[in-house]
């Protein structure tokens, strides 16, 4: 258990619902949902989450912690934003959903090999690196995120894909050498170091 | 009249020989015709998307759109922001709107901006999706009124996807049955399949690369859709929609034993081809799966 | 009156001019109608036209008014005169606009056309004018049974209006339910914050208006009379009694909560900490706020289940909701998180109906209020507190949860008295010999609660139920009416409702029962028969003292005297006529409805022979659905068959079976009833008049059988105001039939 875990759990001991309002992304809605599953009827791969959005909050509210910080559903999101526009109580569901991936992985609790918790961190560390997305390099992490093995494996399979962008001026096989920047790298850097400090100090402080 | 200006957010996906160039290539050439003039964020950064979350949380992530909003008005006063790529344009109204609304966000966000002396000046800049700017500022009138080669005899799919309809959307639209692109297609003198029933379901998104079996389940239906409704063609305004829909189209047939081959078309190159502009200048030559009944307007 | 003189007058407006002979339609109206003058206009409902009639009645001495033009339900203005019996042939609605425009149909119509206006000639001919019976009073003053906030608020608004009351309350304190509540549930926008309760002050209103008589400890021993002359007794528990006359009557008896004893795998009575509603209510009442344990300690926990005993199909529980306990349950939660504790609401449906119900629902969880879809099975002691399992029904598991306290959201049972039909259903089941029927029903009248108002009505003490003990009122078109003429309920006593609905009950109750008053004191019906001036009268030396009509009356309006001859009671009758139906000797009358206004016409039709291939049908269609249905089959020009005669009727119930032998003696060869919905979802508009209607008629086989006639000849059918397609249908089935059968040998 990692030790921001282990002082969460210390903290919120009696409120499961008190530490995702505290700490997740619009966690203080979680409260209005009235359980109508209009989400969960709307999401497009809502037949792959383990738990639905509407059973997520429920979850929550029951106090079941490890189950829903553990879970994958929340990596299912597309964020296609099909549960905000039609829920009847205008809870941010995207984001709540979002935010509780973001919270789960933080502590450690995703669970192991989640396909979209990794690429989505391996595109964080693309786009931080230079400010910009370097699709070459991020597509190549992607193939090998587990692994030499299977990434050839996928890299043949995308063989078609990747020459396809290439011969309609879609990809740059230059861009290995570094590719598209801005200038300010580092001060970029600074700055989302100090945005991640500043959260992370919120997180330990705050008063639920 | 007077040229309009916008403080531009091209994105990384339109960069050169990038996925969306070709995106790019055709918005600038119909910005030419309707004297429109697009200038670049200076050195602006990418904006995390939506799928940027599991790394970046909530303020690292609205921290960079911030930077974006606030060299803007550095460069450009109080322009309208404008992008091409749904992301692009979502993140940066969804962190306007965190600022303006979370006064714990907006500290959090002065902070990090102070760190490399930049800050957000009064109020925040619109930040509008290229399609507000056709339809609201141009409008359907004026675009009708530059066609010359109008896109007789086509029938076409109108993609409208998510990003671009939700949680904003086009005003005046609805999230559920929006008519904007179908209402472009006209304008140009194509027709749009009615009751197009996936216009406004999910690609996939990001999770095309992270998930690519589900997401290509979703794909394989948004195009059966286009063919029920006997379209030649798909368009779309979104980057990510455009090259999810189009360039798996060969796994797809692989999993499903389909024969999909449907080129999928941005607005923009619809409009640059109905304007008389050449297959160049449309950025036809972008597309994996070829329009070639585009092609063959555009080299009449 | 002057000797009759009848004027015709035809109107050859809206085609009828182009599809009917109206020259002959006068001859008609003159040889056969006997009317002394007959003429015919080109626009009768215009300022000339009524100019025309006007003259005849200034100048001829016309006293008797046949208007053939469209149905009797349009231009009722125009066609409105003083002081003369008016009747109607309906040409336009019920003749061309249902018949085809064509050559072959040309004969047919003029046929219908003719027969309408002999049998308008004939209804004119038997019709007096009503006058107002004389017996009326005019009393602008109330009786209101009840002190909550029901009739608290029926006592305020006829204060204002400048009636006095008698305000009478069982108990020591106005206030009922309402005044034991700690706060109310939001009561204006945004609708989260608990309001005041306010009914002290409402109850130092009560007490301060000079109008507004109040009667602690008190009850009603007695209550005679009709609408605008009810006399009533009051007596206090001391034994001290008094009588109060009253023109009407509101009954705002409240309710009381479910016996949770009732549910002891809830825990009802058998921990001090499993409470229903108003128990929770009172208890925080009384520490001002703090939730305490029987036992004086702080609750931290409470949890509410929802649906405790009530929507439950199970023997013994309440089938129905109660409407306002979720409502509750969420403003007795907010208490919790008020003072600092936790509250779960466990439900199966959360039901916040009104306006404001999402508002409150949204503000409940706000304050964190946790809700919990599910379904509880039992609450149970755990070590010092209490443990309710249950089946968390979004999560699909059996789980359970820790209380200190646990509120139970029992349902309302009505405060009503006994039902009056349980009685004199058990003389007649007595009488019938049934024994298995009188025991069920002795064990019903010996549950019934004591009587409120202690009618002195020949059909029992109090208003009737429709369900579960609920008063009966007409849902649809009549919500606060009783089966009682002028005795009105209102709150919960009439359906469940949360006191807001209560206050707005007792307000429209009260503009009823003022209503009521005025009516009687000049002689007027309530609706549906607004302002009719008829009222019922018996040939006494014809009448056997059979009883069916005192029996029979829906509203129990008549008594009778010590020699068993009915009292009619004008002010409690509604007019509806099912007295008339029922008199086997055909003694009772309306002067303007009678057995002779409805048999003349159906006598009056010309009846083609046997040979003819022309059958007639003969339809008695209620006044209130049926014919309107008629009008409107008309209006969008549906067909129907050139043979059937209508005849509207005030309701089912008035139809005499005389009229059925007469009809069929007479030669028609299909007689049809149309009346509105019976049962328990009746539309009736007079309540049981469909009904007893529906039962008359099963017995009418017998005569078919003397007169060797068909059965199928004699048909009932229910319909509604929308059977606009339906009920030409029916006609033109009943035309079919016939074809099948054959025509009555009764043509002479």
């Amino acid at each position: 258990m990692s030790d921001m875990n282990q002082a969460m759990v210390e903290k919120y001991r009696s409120s499961f619902l008190k530490e995702v309002e505290a700490n997740v992304e619009e966690g203080h809605w979680v409260k209005m949902c009235m359980q109508c599953g209009v989400c969960s009827g709307s999401c497009p791969l809502g037949p792959h989450w383990e738990h639905p959005p509407q059973e997520i909050f429920m979850m929550i509210r029951a106090g079941k912690r490890e189950d829903v910080l553990s879970s994958s559903s929340m990596w299912m999101c597309t964020s296609c934003y099909n549960c905000i526009a039609r829920c009847p109580r205008g809870l941010p569901i995207t984001h709540i959903m979002h935010g509780l991936a973001t919270y789960a992985k933080r502590l450690g609790l995703q669970p192991k090999n989640q396909p979209t918790a990794k690429f989505s961190q391996l595109f964080w560390n693309n786009l931080t690196k230079t400010g910009r997305v370097n699709e070459l390099k991020l597509g190549l992490a992607l193939y090998f995120m587990n692994g030499i093995g299977p990434g050839i494996k996928t890299a043949l399979k995308m063989q078609d894909v990747g020459l396809g962008m290439l011969k309609t001026g879609r990809l740059n096989p230059l861009e290995i050498l570094g590719g598209h920047s801005i200038k300010d790298k580092s001060g970029l850097q600074k700055m989302l170091k100090k945005a991640f400090e500043i959260e992370e100090a919120q997180i330990k402080d705050y008063k639920g | 009249m007077a040229k309009r200006e916008y403080s531009f957010y091209p994105g990384c996906s339109s960069q050169s020989k990038a996925s969306s160039v070709n995106y790019q290539k055709s918005t600038q050439t119909i910005c030419e015709e309707l004297d429109i003039q697009l200038n670049e964020i200076p050195d602006w950064n990418c904006c995390a998307a939506s799928i940027g979350y599991g790394g970046g949380g909530e303020l690292p992530r609205i921290s960079l759109s911030a930077r974006n909003i606030a060299l803007s008005q550095q460069a450009h006063g109080q322009q309208d922001i404008v992008a091409t790529c749904a992301a692009c344009w979502l993140a940066t109204r969804e962190a306007k709107e965190r600022i303006e609304h979370d006064s714990k966000v907006k500290s959090g966000i002065d902070a990090a901006l102070g760190e490399i002396g930049i800050k957000i000046e009064g109020a925040m800049p619109k930040t509008r999706h290229m399609v507000e700017v056709l339809i609201e500022d141009i409008g359907y009138g004026e675009i009708q009124s530059k066609v010359k080669k109008p896109l007789d005899g086509l029938k076409i799919a109108g993609y409208v996807g998510c990003q671009t309809n939700r949680p904003f959307g086009i005003d005046g639209e609805s999230y559920e049955n929006p008519k904007y692109l179908d209402k472009m297609i006209e304008t140009v003198g194509a027709a749009p399949v009615e009751n197009y029933e996936k216009k406004a379901s999910c690609c996939g998104g990001a999770l095309m690369f992270s998930e690519p079996e589900k997401s290509q389940a979703l794909v394989k239906d948004i195009i059966e859709a286009a063919y029920d409704g006997g379209a030649d063609m798909i368009v779309t305004p979104c980057p990510v929609c455009q090259m999810n829909v189009e360039v798996y189209q060969g796994h797809i047939n692989k999993t499903y034993g389909t024969k999909f081959n449907i080129p999928v078309v941005y607005y923009s190159t619809l409009m640059a081809v109905a304007f008389g502009r050449n297959a160049k200048d449309a950025a036809l030559d972008g597309q994996m799966i070829r329009a070639s009944k585009l092609e063959d307007i555009a080299n009449k | 009156m002057a000797d009759m003189k009848i004027g015709a007058y035809i109107c050859q407006g809206c085609g009828i001019g182009d599809r009917v002979d109206t020259a002959q339609l006068a001859s008609v109206a003159k040889r056969e109608g006997k009317a002394a003058v007959a003429r015919e206009h080109e626009f009768l409902c215009n300022a000339e036209g009524v100019k025309m009639i006007q003259d005849d009645i200034a100048n001829e001495g016309v006293n008797h008014v046949v208007i053939a033009a469209c149905s009797r339900r349009a231009k009722t203005e125009a066609f409105s005169f003083d002081g003369v019996c008016i009747s109607r042939a309906n040409l336009r609605e019920g003749v061309i606009w249902v018949r085809p425009d064509t050559d072959e149909a040309r004969e047919t119509t003029q046929e219908m056309a003719d027969d309408y206006v002999r049998m308008a000639c004939a209804e004119t001919k038997y019709q007096k004018m009503p006058e107002a019976s004389g017996e009326q009073g005019l009393t602008r003053h109330l009786l209101v049974v009840g002190g909550g906030i029901s009739g608290m608020t029926a006592a305020l608004e006829a204060a204002k209006t400048g009636y006095k009351v008698d305000l009478v309350e069982k108990t020591g304190q106005l206030g009922g339910v309402a005044g034991e509540m700690y706060k109310k549930y939001p009561d204006k926008a945004p609708y989260n914050v608990l309001a005041d309760n306010t009914t002290g002050a409402m109850v130092e209103a009560v007490n301060a208006n000079g109008n507004i008589t109040v009667h602690l400890n008190t009850s009603v021993t007695k209550t005679d009379g009709a609408p605008g002359r009810f006399t009533v007794s009051l007596a206090t528990e001391s034994g001290a009694s008094k009588d109060v006359t009253v023109g009407a009557i509101i009954q705002a008896t409240g309710f009381t909560p479910y016996d949770m004893s009732k549910l002891p795998e809830l825990g009802g009575g058998k921990s001090p900490d499993v409470m229903d509603q108003l128990a929770f209510e009172k208890m925080v009442k009384a520490n001002g706020g703090a939730i305490k344990k029987a036992d004086g300690s702080e609750a931290k926990n409470v949890v509410f289940v929802q649906c405790a005993g009530q929507r439950s199909e199970q023997p013994g529980h309440l089938p129905y909701c109660s409407g306002h306990c979720c409502m509750t349950s969420i403003k007795q939660a907010r208490y919790v998180k008020e003072a600092g504790g936790d509250a779960t609401v466990i439900f199966d449906d959360l039901r916040t109906p009104g306006a404001d119900g999402e508002d409150v629902y949204r503000g409940g969880q706000e304050a964190g209020v946790t809700f919990s879809k599910g379904k509880v099975s039992a609450v149970e002691a755990a070590g010092k507190g209490l443990k309710v399992n249950y089946n968390d029904r979004i999560l699909a598991e059996d789980t359970s949860i820790d209380a200190d306290i646990v509120v139970l959201a029992t349902g309302m049972v009505p405060n009503s008295g006994p039902n009056p039909y349980v009685k004199l259903d058990l003389e007649m089941a007595e009488k019938d010999g049934n024994a298995e029927l009188v025991e069920k029903l002795k064990a019903e009248v010996e549950k019934a609660p004591p009587s409120i108002l202690n009618l002195m009505y020949r059909q029992g003490t109090d208003v009737p139920h429709l369900k579960h003990g609920f008063t009966d009122s007409h849902f649809i078109c009549f919500p606060y009416e009783t089966r009682r003429t002028g005795i009105y309920t209102a709150g919960p006593v009439r359906r469940p409702m949360d006191a807001h609905q209560a206050i707005e009950d007792a307000t429209g109750a009260t503009l009823k029962a003022i209503q009521a008053c005025e009516n009687a004191a000049i002689g007027r019906a309530a609706h549906p028969r607004s302002g009719d001036l008829s009222f019922p009268s018996f040939r006494k030396e014809g009448c056997t003292q059979c009883k069916r009509c005192t029996v029979e009356c829906p509203f129990g309006a008549i008594n009778e005297d010590d020699k068993g001859y009915p009292q009619y009671n004008e002010a409690r009758c509604r007019r509806c006529g099912t007295c008339m139906g029922a008199c086997p000797v055909r003694v009772i009358s309306f002067e303007n409805y009678s057995v002779e206004t409805v048999g003349q016409q159906l006598k009056a039709v010309d009846m083609p022979d046997e040979f003819s291939e022309k059958p007639r049908l003969l339809v008695l269609a209620c006044e209130n659905d049926a014919y309107p249905a008629l009008d409107m089959a008309g209006m969008t020009r549906q067909e129907y068959s050139a043979y059937a005669r209508i005849i509207p009727v005030r309701c089912l119930g008035s139809v005499n079976t005389i009229w059925i032998t007469d009809a069929l003696n007479s030669g028609y060869d299909g007689v049809m009833l149309m009346g509105c919905q019976k049962g328990d979802n009746y539309q009736c508009h007079f309540v049981k008049g469909s009904e007893i209607a529906h039962i008359r008629m099963s017995k009418i086989d017998d005569t078919l059988t003397q007169l060797n006639l068909e059965k199928e000849r004699v048909q009932t059918y229910e319909v509604s105001i929308a059977d606009i397609q339906r009920i030409p249908q029916i006609i033109n089935d009943m035309e079919k039939l016939i074809g099948e059968i054959g025509m009555s040998p009764f043509k002479f």
